[in-house]
């Protein structure tokens, strides 16, 4: 068959795919005509006979974008539904906590060395913390939580927002760039569970010398649980993505670091979830002025009980 | 090899082709990126402080989200490519070809971060430098490419000429070579084209100094074999 007898035998059906192509693309989710798949196979087929017969470098590249426009149509991902999302809460991540047992310790050990040796010696050496913090900043995490502090005042309801606000880009960054830089062989991971270990020990230690604990730890207990939590798990999951490179396994190195791609990043949506909880709990209930100490100390040891309990328990059961 | 153009099996047994985009193009678009998220900010910054400082807290959750996920809804919902993208023809898919998915998006734009270090996307510029297809750091970690978009059709016709038989059978290369010279005919000079027609004198039997007839020959060889006899 000659070109011209081939194209002109075939032009209708290159027609109706790209009008149905181009549908597909504007609509993004719409649903495909009941033809599309067989015409783009039919298409396909035009493709390799274009190219076997050498009918020419422009067919080819009209057929080729063409048949690529159509694959991209007809294999899109579809969608995940809530389902999924309820069973990744319930069962998937704490699951994939407790399948990564190791490296969650590890990083605890990571995070939470630094920070109780930090909280430990501060008290008798306060300007170990200048170590690690600037010195204004020490000053104004002191007179926070001091009697007559900001936070004993309470505070408008507007500022709480910007708290908020201030929670989620702050720490949830945080966490997503101890993940990120896990992927030099695991020494961002590592610095960063360290380093925020250090300040947050030479906070926690600082606030223990001023005698301003008082205020500081029902302030801090009731976010902690969720916050601190998700730091080392945030943590493990860039510490996944170091390993798989420093020691692939039976995988070459590429293909062990998808993979480890695939799981850590379903601890990072778990870990932007609980920061998302720990910045509600610390914008609005941690700072409120309205709440007797007593009660948030309670709460907040609750809160602790609950997270270790969904990470030990949760997802354990036969069958969901 | 030194070559960019990687074939894709689809599941149909077809080839198609994905040409990989490099590190220039796509620091253009990381750029261009730049400047419209800013410019959204410069937006928003004015409606947030009329809020007092509960704006602020929204302003700052918007940066968040927009530090963070404005190429992951982009490279998702909107086929493929961030405004910056689209500006330079590129587009991120999958290694089959396949459009990008979200968790392969969300992967590759936290990694992200690590490709920025330790300034101006140092990793991730060496790492694309190393890599045969280009990939960041964040790609390798979540597998997607980032390739060409096909250039629109470019419109090469062979014209129409009285069909000349050719005095041998000529194998399938050899057609593809005459096609193609008549497809770009009007892309060269006339004294380029003599010259290359001249190559093909022992098929057209002209000489390289009647240049001009040679050209005539071999578009009407090209016409025999489109089929227009």
């Amino acid at each position: 068959m000659s070109r011209e007898v081939f194209e002109k035998s075939h032009e209708l059906q290159w027609r109706a795919l790209e009008v149905s192509v181009e549908r597909l693309e504007k609509s993004r989710g719409g649903e495909a005509a009941s033809d599309f798949p067989e015409l783009y196979r039919q298409v396909c087929h035009h493709l390799a006979l274009a190219r076997h017969r050498r009918y020419g470098a422009d067919l080819e590249l009209r057929l080729n974008r063409l048949v690529l426009r159509g694959h991209q149509q007809l294999y899109r991902s579809r969608a995940g539904d809530l389902a999924a999302a309820l069973r990744f809460i319930t069962a998937g991540f704490p699951r994939l906590v407790r399948s990564e047992a190791k490296l969650v310790l590890l990083s605890l050990l990571l995070f939470a060395g630094p920070l109780i040796a930090m909280g430990l010696t501060v008290p008798w050496r306060p300007e170990l913390a200048l170590s690690v913090l600037p010195p204004a900043t020490v000053e104004e995490m002191g007179q926070q939580y001091a009697p007559d502090g900001s936070l004993h005042a309470g505070r408008p309801v507007d500022s709480d927002l910007l708290m908020f606000g201030y929670y989620i880009y702050n720490n949830i960054g945080i966490a997503f760039r101890t993940f990120a830089s896990g992927i030099l062989g695991g020494l961002g991971s590592i610095f960063f569970l360290i380093y925020n270990g250090l300040v947050i020990g030479a906070v926690t230690g600082h606030i223990q010398h001023m005698g301003y604990q008082g205020n500081f730890y029902p302030f801090a207990i009731g976010h902690g649980a969720f916050e601190l939590t998700a730091i080392v798990l945030a943590g493990a999951a860039g510490l996944r993505l170091g390993l798989s490179l420093l020691s692939p396994g039976r995988l070459s190195r590429g293909e062990a670091l998808l993979a480890a791609g695939r799981r850590a990043i379903g601890m990072v949506y778990g870990v932007a979830g609980m920061l998302t909880i720990a910045a509600f709990l610390e914008a609005f209930w941690s700072s409120s002025a309205m709440v007797p100490a007593t009660v948030k100390l309670i709460v907040g040891g609750v809160l602790w009980l609950y997270v270790l309990f969904y990470f030990l328990v949760a997802g354990r059961s036969y069958g969901s | 090899m030194l070559d960019t153009y990687r074939p894709v099996e689809t599941p149909e047994g077809v080839e198609i082709g994905l040409r990989m985009a490099g590190p220039v193009p796509r620091l253009f678009a990381a750029a261009i990126d730049l400047v419209i998220r800013v410019g959204i900010y410069f937006v928003l910054v004015f409606p947030a402080s009329l809020l007092g400082e509960g704006g602020g807290g929204l302003f700052l959750l918007a940066m968040f989200l927009m530090e963070w996920f404005y190429p992951v809804l982009f490279e998702v919902r909107r086929g493929g490519a961030t405004p910056g993208k689209r500006r330079m023809g590129l587009l991120v898919l999958h290694r089959d070809g396949t459009p990008v998915g979200w968790m392969a998006s969300i992967v590759r734009n936290l990694v992200r971060f690590a490709d920025f270090l330790p300034a101006a996307y140092g990793f991730g510029i060496a790492s694309m430098l190393i890599d045969r297809d280009f990939r960041r750091l964040g790609d390798l970690a979540a597998g997607p490419v980032v390739v060409h978009r096909e250039p629109e059709m470019a419109g090469y016709r062979v014209p129409t000429g009285p069909p000349v038989r050719p005095s041998v059978p000529l194998d399938l290369d050899e057609q593809r070579a005459v096609l193609d010279f008549a497809e770009r005919l009007g892309t060269w000079s006339e004294a380029r084209s003599a010259e290359l027609a001249g190559i093909a004198a022992p098929l057209t039997g002209i000489p390289p100094s009647q240049g001009i007839e040679g050209v005539k020959s071999l578009l009407g060889i090209a016409n025999w074999l489109l089929g227009r006899r």
